[in-house]
């Protein structure tokens, strides 16, 4: 029987890892790290999980012990956040290269400087290339669900690649809400055991993992890389199915929110999107004909999905809580990527790309709806005045 | 001819040990040990220090150099001591890479 609980997203994170038990998770427990590792530990020191608990230096010792655990054929788990994300950057790639399935969840906060840990979207969004796949949560729940298949995702034979699971700092992970927590036993089982194919300790037939790869051999390997990404698509839908036949709640690449008949979308991920639809809702009252796309898997990009459920609109705005500094007008990197799949996709849709709530700055309805009126006009003109526009910034 | 991406081993990963032997990284040898056999008294100095196990020893005695692993680091030639072993410009052995390991053609430049 599933429980319903109250609980902040960090303590739905570390439900699910109770529940997952790894046999090994290393974390650094200093700020920016979030609770979620904190209330594992008190799991491990109660003896409700039998998992290896190793308390490291820094985030880049974190990963690295997880990058050699789960070489030994461990199932490892960890978390991070903003900063201690950044510090893990080298480690990021050793981890996808290697072909390690650890999952670990990044709380999304702003990178220093100046010093901030509010939320945004620039920790994860700067490791977009790293070789993670990466699923945006817009809820404790969600985060929750997500940690779960996660584990079933990266394991998979025809993927074998990190999961990151990320969901907005301070708004999902400090904040409590109602948050169903399922039996032991049925998580248990959806996980199911981990059986690597190959580990270091396999005595009877020992490995050697992340050798010198160099000019003869290292491209074949970035090659195989993405070919795990490309069938990591199927693998996230599988998985998805199988959740929702067990759990009942069902997940895609991403969520469409009253787009079917949409003349303008907005395309929000995130904690950001629950309030984009509270403001589509009372544009719709009103008689706007206004829909919202909530991507949930970014690595990797449902490109051709997601422009065949926005093809039909008339005008798409993107909102971003990250810049990439000195692409295409600074936009960000959602707006980019999109806009590049609309257009070899062939959907002629005038897009915009509005960048919000950097360093935790607020984002409310009224600005929302700000945004979907700006996008009523792009639809009107058929062209976008302004490529990027900063919502929420003081001028 | 080495194997595409679709026959390799993911992520690099080695899953035979001992594999490198396979590896012949006397590819990268710029000096070349050259040995007067008339002179070696078959002490094994060289034998001992070769951080590359690349002494041929046969019947307790010195018999060439494994031309396919060695680097060329002249640690043998150092320590050698009689100085029978002399390390030669590889340019010297007509620009060819040549791989061998027999004791007669290890030192047949000159």
């Amino acid at each position: 029987m599933s429980e319903f609980k109250a609980l902040d997203g960090t303590g739905a994170v570390a439900e699910a890892m109770r529940q997952i038990n790894p046999d090994v998770v290393a974390a650094y427990p200093i700020t920016p790290q979030t609770a979620i590792v904190q209330t594992f530990s008190e799991f491990v020191a109660d003896g409700l999980v039998d998992t290896e608990f190793i308390t490291v230096e820094s985030e880049h010792s974190a990963l690295s012990a997880c990058v050699g655990a789960s070489a030994a054929g461990a199932r490892v788990m960890t978390a991070t956040s903003s900063a201690g994300l950044a510090f893990m950057w080298e480690i990021l790639y050793v981890a996808a290269s290697n072909r390690l399935p650890i999952v670990m969840t990044n709380v999304n906060r702003a990178l220093s400087a100046p010093i901030n840990i509010h939320c945004d979207h620039s920790d994860s969004m700067g490791a977009r290339d790293a070789g993670w796949i990466h699923l945006f949560c817009e809820n404790a729940q969600e985060a929750y669900d997500t940690v779960i298949q996660a584990v079933r995702i990266a394991e998979h034979p025809d993927v074998l690649l990190p999961v990151m699971v990320l969901f907005d700092g301070f708004i999902t992970s400090h904040a409590e809400e109602r948050v169903e927590i399922f039996d032991d036993a049925k998580v248990k089982a959806f996980v199911g055991e981990y059986r690597p194919k190959h580990s270091l300790l396999n005595l009877d037939h020992p490995v050697t993992y992340g050798p010198l790869d160099f000019t003869d051999y290292y491209f074949e390997h970035k090659r195989q890389q993405a070919e795990a990404m490309r069938h990591a698509p199927k693998v996230i839908l599988e998985v998805a199915e199988e959740f929702a036949k067990t759990f009942g709640r069902k997940y895609g690449f991403f969520e469409t929110y009253r787009l079917d008949d949409a003349e303008v979308a907005v395309v929000v991920s995130s904690s950001t999107a629950g309030t984009a639809r509270a403001a589509v809702d009372k544009l719709r009252a009103q008689g706007a004909k206004v829909g919202l796309l909530k991507p949930r898997a970014f690595r990797p990009f449902p490109a051709q999905e997601m422009v065949a459920a926005l093809r039909h609109v008339k005008a798409v705005g993107v909102m971003d809580r990250a810049i990439s500094f000195g692409s295409m007008g600074n936009a960000g990197p959602l707006f980019l990527e999109l806009a590049a799949a609309m257009k070899i996709y062939d959907a002629t849709v005038p897009m915009a790309d509005f960048v919000f709530g950097l360093g935790g700055r607020d984002i409310v309805p009224s600005q929302i709806e700000g945004v979907f009126h700006d996008l009523l006009q792009i639809a009107k003109t058929g062209k976008a005045t302004d490529l990027v526009s900063y919502v929420g910034v003081r001028e | 001819m080495a194997k595409g991406w679709k026959d390799l081993p993911i992520g690099g990963m080695i899953l035979e040990a001992g594999n490198s032997a396979q590896y012949n990284t006397g590819a990268w040898r710029a000096f070349r040990p050259v040995r007067d056999a008339s002179r070696c008294t078959n002490c094994m100095f060289c034998w001992v220090f070769c951080p590359d196990s690349s002494i041929r020893v046969k019947d307790e005695k010195m018999v060439g150099f494994d031309l396919l692993h060695c680097k060329g680091c002249g640690i043998c030639a150092n320590v050698c001591p009689v100085k029978c072993i002399e390390m030669h410009d590889e340019a010297e052995f007509g620009g060819s890479m040549e791989m061998v390991d027999e004791p007669g053609r290890a030192g047949g430049a000159k």
